[in-house]
């Protein structure tokens, strides 16, 4: 009997059998069938461009964020007009916007904006604007849109009761409402790969430890305890400091979700024949978890990583919101709509619920593009179907 | 058709004496059903022609991914999506059946609706269908009676106290103990068997014209498996039924079938009763078929061979008195334990240069005593000895993971799923070299040059190290897996089930491949089967376990011809025969414990 025999030239072979994805890894299959599912690769485009807005603040905001205007306390959004007419009646291609004019009536002292035909400002990508500095250590001036005439303002979408720029105070804020996000979910990863990997691997009493420390922390009302975690900061801690302590505490709350995760995948994984195998082949304790079973779950706790960032961010809003979260000096979307918390603001500036959407299409982008993300992290599943 | 008057158990049913052309009750013509893929369309059933007949049994054969069970699922348009019934006719001719049932005559059930009503008073009534796993056929939450009855009262407008009283009989027609008491059970009350039989129940409730058996015996023991055989042809006698049998099991043929359809890649390769397809098969693949299974269930002459040259020298691994007790908490916050026996000191001796089969039904403990054994599962009393091939005799019991390191490299391990047990994230090449890098023996080109060495000692090419498992076939995934195992150059590799996941025919190739490492790398196997032909084929001694005991150990041969213990004898009076000669000729008994 030969015992080498070529599969390649074996007459036995299935004729219909289909080539190819011989060699494909783990994650060539993986982005394979992730990039089959729409809405997880609108998702993923839209979570890139907040990451990217929230990487170049600076440059994208058209002012900074911390200056007021005292004339222009609740200007209205302005429209960008591309092109100009002329003199002469012909039109030309010059982007620009319809300058307001202040008007205050005389009894009610209500200040009013209506269109000034006579002014108007012409705007300019990459054009000098106040300067800044970029990522607080490089010194520039040139911003992504700029007025031409140096010192012009003008609000795309509207201003503040203290007449900043909302666009650029959003802009600003994706910054420490997107990076939260991360920190918080980075640090609940730790916690949670830890404590569900130990409970997963060693099993036996660690487990059940473990499992009733979550069930503890689950049976508890997450609101009451951020509230109460969040009122217990000192409130002359620096912006700084304050934003990490949030960040604690936000994921202090989250790591449970993850643990589980872990911890089942550890206990499915901890039979698998594979396993076994690599025990026999005598790795040592660490080698068998991390060379041979944290590569099946890489997949997975990116999955629910990128489904708890969304948790992190409505979080963040949602304390900032009731002004136990971020305190301003800093800005970020729960800061920005605690000012739209009156019915003035209603009444008077809708345009101040902008951070709003903000949150809602990153949260949603995100929760599309972690969907994507867990039902693409098992193509070897999917094809057994 | 042959009327083989002469045949046992008077199976061929063909209207006695007549020249009238027996009539069939379905028809299948020109049948195509693809599945649509990333790459294209895949035929998994092509231009395939059959017809069952009212009392006649129709094996469907073929290996795995044959088509056979898509052929089954198109006739009811239960197909999976994507895949779908592309062309061909399937004619049920209602009238031509005993039933009388309405006034339709043909229905063709390609044109029908998938999901219409139509085709729904057709599955169940005129056609039913029992599937592979008994367990996942029946909803664990729903009283057997219920489940039964449910069938009955969908398709006839009946009582529910009639339904009832109905389903008791059918219970009591599949042969169901106390049908009485048995209707309020719950699956899960059920043996593996008992399930089976209650299954078959939902399918008869309504008196089909047609039964459709997709591997109904495939999950079950083979004592059990006999059993249900037998219950299904009796049915069949009583009821003049056409039933479509899918199996890859030729012994199960021989002792079913009136007819076969031998299935290979989506078409049919052959038709014919089942003297002539047994006797004289025509095509290739047939005969290959009934080679590869005629070829087991006797010794390998190679083995006889290689025995005949050099005899298995002394005792190396040496169980004695081993004992496995698995505990299991109960009680508040799991404080109090208790535990079930898996293994009940068994005593077992592998001597250098043998192959020692233990053979068992599932849950008889050979797959603990195995890994036992080798000590992936810490033994509760007992002592395992192995002797080094330096002379040196430890005992394995006591040892930790660190210290078992060094018997680890001499004593490997075949696994039984060839899925499962290679890592999908890595690379063949790493998978074989990972024994060798961790003991820190090979790395870089030494390693390469060695994994590239094992792959053609297994038959697969130097290429394979570059691919990941999910490129391989599950015949070729085991041949990795015995590279791995033969990596460390080890002395005993315990094979556990290495070939039951295969089709017959690659069973023989991978058992041949392990005699062939056997000879030239000087190694002992223990090799762990529920399959008498398998053992029979390999092994030189064989040990039979029965509820965690070791109830008869001896030479193959001796313990095959003439088995001592009665459990032995039942277990071997139950093993399907592929010769439809010899059908019914065998006297089966279940052992009961004494």
């Amino acid at each position: 009997m030969s015992v080498v025999a070529d599969p390649h030239i074996d007459p036995n072979a299935d004729p219909r059998a289909i080539a190819g994805e011989d060699s494909a890894s783990q994650w060539r299959l993986i982005w394979g069938s992730f990039r089959r599912h729409r809405l997880a690769m609108t998702g993923a485009v839209v979570v890139i461009a907040f990451y990217l807005v929230a990487l170049f603040t600076e440059f994208l905001a058209p002012f900074d964020p911390d200056a007021p205007s005292s004339r222009d306390v609740y200007h209205p959004p302005q429209m960008i007009h591309l092109f100009d007419t002329n003199a002469d009646g012909s039109w030309a291609f010059r982007p620009h916007v319809n300058g307001m004019k202040l008007s205050r009536d005389r009894f009610t002292l209500k200040t009013t904006f209506s269109p000034d035909p006579d002014k108007k400002i012409y705007l300019t990508l990459f054009g000098d604007g106040t300067p800044y500095k970029m990522w607080g250590l490089i010194p520039m001036e040139k911003r992504l849109i700029a007025a031409v005439t140096p010192g012009e303002r003008f609000y795309l979408l509207g201003a503040d009761r203290l007449g900043r720029d909302m666009l650029s105070r959003i802009i600003a804020g994706t910054r420490v409402s997107m990076s939260i996000g991360l920190a918080g979910v980075a640090v609940s990863l730790l916690l949670g790969l830890v404590l569900g990997g130990v409970s997963g691997y060693y099993g036996g009493w660690v487990d059940t430890g473990v499992q009733r420390l979550i069930e503890l922390k689950l049976s508890l009302p997450t609101i009451p305890i951020w509230l109460g975690l969040s009122a217990a900061l000192p409130q002359d801690w620096a912006p700084l400091t304050r934003y990490f302590a949030i960040t604690l505490i936000l994921s202090l709350v989250g790591w449970t979700e993850l643990a589980r995760v872990v911890r089942g995948r550890f206990l499915a994984l901890r039979t698998e024949d594979f396993v076994v195998a690599a025990r026999l082949d005598g790795g040592s304790k660490a080698r068998v978890i991390f060379r041979h079973m944290m590569p099946s779950m890489v997949s997975h706790i990116i999955a629910s990583v990128s489904l708890a960032i969304p948790v992190m961010i409505i979080a963040e809003t949602s304390l900032s919101f009731l002004g136990l979260g971020l305190l301003p000096p800093t800005i970020s979307w729960g800061v920005l709509l605690k000012e739209a918390q009156n019915v003035r603001s209603i009444a008077q500036a809708p345009w101040l619920f902008a951070p709003g959407i903000a949150v809602c299409a990153a949260v949603l982008a995100l929760n599309f593009l972690g969907d994507g993300l867990r039902d693409a992290a098992d193509p070897y599943a999917q094809e057994g179907r | 058709m042959s009327g083989n008057a002469d045949s046992p158990a008077g199976m061929p049913n063909v209207p006695a004496g007549s020249g009238q052309e027996p009539r069939p009750v379905l028809e299948v013509r020109n049948l195509v059903t693809e599945f649509a893929t990333r790459r294209g369309v895949f035929r998994a059933v092509d231009d395939v022609t059959l017809s069952l007949y009212p009392g006649r049994t129709l094996c469907v054969v073929g290996e795995s991914g044959s088509g056979k069970s898509v052929t089954a699922r198109s006739i009811l348009q239960i197909v999976d999506p994507p895949g779908r019934v592309a062309s061909g006719q399937v004619l049920l001719h209602r009238h031509l059946t005993a039933r009388g049932r309405g006034a339709e005559n043909t229905v063709d059930l390609v044109s029908l609706d998938p999901r219409s009503s139509a085709i729904r008073a057709i599955r169940g009534r005129d056609v039913a269908m029992i599937f592979q796993e008994p367990m996942s056929s029946l909803s664990p939450v729903h009283r057997i009676g219920d489940q039964v009855g449910e069938v009955i009262r969908l398709h006839e407008h009946v009582s529910k106290r009639e339904a009832r009283d109905r389903t008791i009989e059918l219970l009591r027609k599949v042969e169901i103990p106390r049908p009485e008491v048995a209707i309020d059970r719950y699956p899960f009350e059920y043996s593996g068997g008992m399930r089976q039989r209650a299954v078959i129940a939902m399918a008869l409730a309504c008196n089909p014209a047609v039964l459709i058996a997709d591997e109904p015996t495939t999950a079950l023991d083979v004592t059990i498996q006999a059993e249900i055989l037998a219950l299904i042809r009796q049915l069949q006698r009583d009821s003049d039924m056409a039933v479509m049998f899918i199996t890859h099991d030729m012994g199960v043929v021989a002792e079913i079938a009136d007819d076969i359809a031998v299935m290979r890649f989506g078409k049919m390769v052959e038709r014919g009763d089942v003297f002539s397809i047994f006797e004289k098969p025509q095509h290739d693949y047939t005969r290959h078929l009934l080679n590869a299974v005629r070829e087991l269930d006797r010794p390998s002459e190679r083995r006889l061979a290689m025995r005949a040259k050099a005899s298995p020298g002394a005792p190396i691994l040496v169980m004695s008195d081993m004992r496995k007790e698995f505990p299991f908490s109960t009680g508040f916050l799991g404080l109090k334990h208790d535990s079930i026996v898996a293994v009940e000191d068994a005593s077992l001796a592998l001597k250098a240069g043998e192959n020692l089969g233990i053979v068992g039904e599932s849950g008889s403990g050979k797959t603990t005593l195995g890994r036992c054994l080798q000590r992936v599962h810490p033994v509760t009393s007992g002592r395992i000895l192995y002797t080094d091939r330096h002379g040196k005799t430890i005992d394995l019991a006591p040892l930790t993971d660190n210290q078992l390191k060094e018997p680890w490299r001499d004593i490997r391990m075949v696994f039984q799923d060839p899925f499962s047990s290679l890592n999908p994230r890595m690379t063949v090449g790493q998978i074989i070299g990972e024994p060798l890098l961790v003991n820190g023996s090979l790395s870089g080109a030494g390693l390469r040059a060695r994994v590239a060495e094992l792959l053609g000692l297994v038959g697969l090419p130097a290429s394979a190290a570059e691919r990941y498992p999910h490129a391989f076939s599950g015949g070729q995934r085991q041949r990795i897996s015995i590279a791995r195992a033969i990596a460390p150059d080890p002395r005993i590799i315990i094979a556990d089930e290495a070939s039951s996941a295969l089709d017959v025919s690659l069973r023989t190739q991978i058992l041949d491949l392990m005699l062939d490492l056997q000879e030239r790398l000087d190694l002992s196997f223990i090799f762990i089967s529920h399959d008498i032909a398998v053992i029979r084929y390999f092994c030189d001694r064989i040990a039979v376990m029965h509820r965690g005991r070791i109830v008869e150990t001896g030479d193959t041969e001796t313990v095959c011809s003439n088995p001592q213990h009665a459990y032995t004898q039942s277990l071997l009076s139950a093993v399907p025969v592929a010769d439809p000669r010899r059908r019914g000729m065998t006297h089966r008994f279940r052992y009961r414990e004494p």
